[in-house]
């Protein structure tokens, strides 16, 4: 692969600078590394980790209730801690943006991940989440500036998922 | 001794001014707010049982410049106790969060809460590195506590030990979109 196809995540940041994103929560997950350091290192971004992924619906509705835009990053698994925390989201109308990196569903090695990971589509859909596939890494960006214009624009719920073939097999033994 | 929650909640709000927000959490600290009189500034909860002091984290960090109380029940605070070690990794200087401790689940028949079994939420916020961290017992302490309300400088952590009883439900608006849009207008923030 190329440089420009490896440098995703940093592409990917610059995108949500410009959707104007002030507060990142997320746990912390592989997949998403680079993205989380970059927030880390942005003087105007404020990053939250978090204990478990629904804490992050509720900062997102807090920061809008303040004016500021937030994302959620986690991982496939993390969707399932969000359920019910998901319907402040839903009663309120409140802008919820997740970015989800996927497990269990390409070449994945450990068979736990795999029950939440093949759930995810149906279970965003239940909750009423627009949703974004990512398979290429050139593809990210242009998903990642649709469901900023979605979910900001109109008070959603979006979700852009980053394939398990995006993202790379985890490596199990060094 | 312990205090009676429709007078601590007025307490607490009495004077308030302009720039405190307020979240209640889900249940009867939701009905004491609104007993305590309706605000377009208070941010009531029907759900989202465990995230009331995360939806604290976010407002506090999005408007440095007021004053955030998150007042919730000992119940709602034991499902979101990990958002207690986050707000102690942000400690942000203008969030209080501060929990009607009467050791049972009111709105489902008063069983016990862990914290009637011993869990003592002080000691948790204290061990999360929450600055300031209040057991409030007496009409003193609760002075103390409202006074602080009306100028939070450091996070500050406060367990108010409540009667459990239950008096009449005061029911604010039920619509979230609109619970939500009254808030943002009163505080003037951009769409």
């Amino acid at each position: 692969m190329s440089t420009q196809a490896h440098n995703w995540p940093d592409r990917l940041f610059d995108t949500l600078k410009r959707g104007g994103i002030r507060q990142v929560g997320y746990v912390p997950d592989a997949g998403h590394a680079r993205l989380i350091e970059r927030c880390r290192g942005d003087e105007e971004i404020r990053d939250v980790a978090l204990t478990t992924e629904e804490e992050g619906v509720a900062l997102a509705a807090g920061a809008w209730l303040g004016g500021e835009r937030a994302v959620l990053l986690m991982q496939s698994s993390g969707l399932g801690n969000c359920i019910n925390m998901l319907s402040l989201a839903r009663t309120c109308r409140f802008p919820l943006l997740m970015l989800i990196t996927m497990r269990g569903e390409w070449e994945e090695f450990n068979p736990w991940q795999v029950p939440m990971g093949s759930i995810v589509d149906p279970v965003l859909k239940l909750c009423d989440a627009e949703v974004y596939r990512v398979q290429q890494p050139d593809e990210v960006v242009g998903a990642v500036e649709r469901a900023v214009q979605h979910v900001f624009g109109g008070e959603h719920i979006g979700a852009v998922i980053l394939s398990q073939e995006l993202i790379g097999k985890k490596v199990w033994t060094k | 001794m312990s205090l009676e929650r429709r007078a601590t909640m007025a307490a607490l709000l009495a004077g308030r001014g302009d720039d405190l927000l307020v979240v209640p959490g889900l249940g009867s600290t939701t009905w004491d707010a609104m007993a305590a009189g309706d605000n377009d500034r208070n941010f009531y909860l029907w759900g989202a049982m465990g995230g009331a002091a995360m939806i604290g984290l976010g407002l506090a960090l999005a408007q440095p410049k007021r004053h955030v109380a998150v007042i919730t029940g000992d119940g709602e605070m034991l499902m979101g106790l990990g958002s207690l070690a986050t707000i102690g990794i942000q400690q942000p200087r203008n969030l209080a969060i501060i929990v009607f401790d009467n050791g049972v689940y009111g709105e489902t028949g008063m069983q016990p809460s862990h914290t009637q079994g011993g869990v003592d939420l002080i000691g948790v916020a204290e061990a999360c590195g929450i600055k300031t961290c209040l057991d409030i017992r007496d009409q003193n302490g609760l002075d103390d506590l409202a006074r602080r309300l009306k100028n939070v400088r450091e996070t500050l952590f406060a367990r108010v030990v409540i009667a459990a009883d239950e008096p009449p439900r005061v029911l604010p608006l039920r619509d979230g979109v609109a619970l939500k849009e009254r808030f943002r207008a009163a505080i003037s923030v951009k769409p």
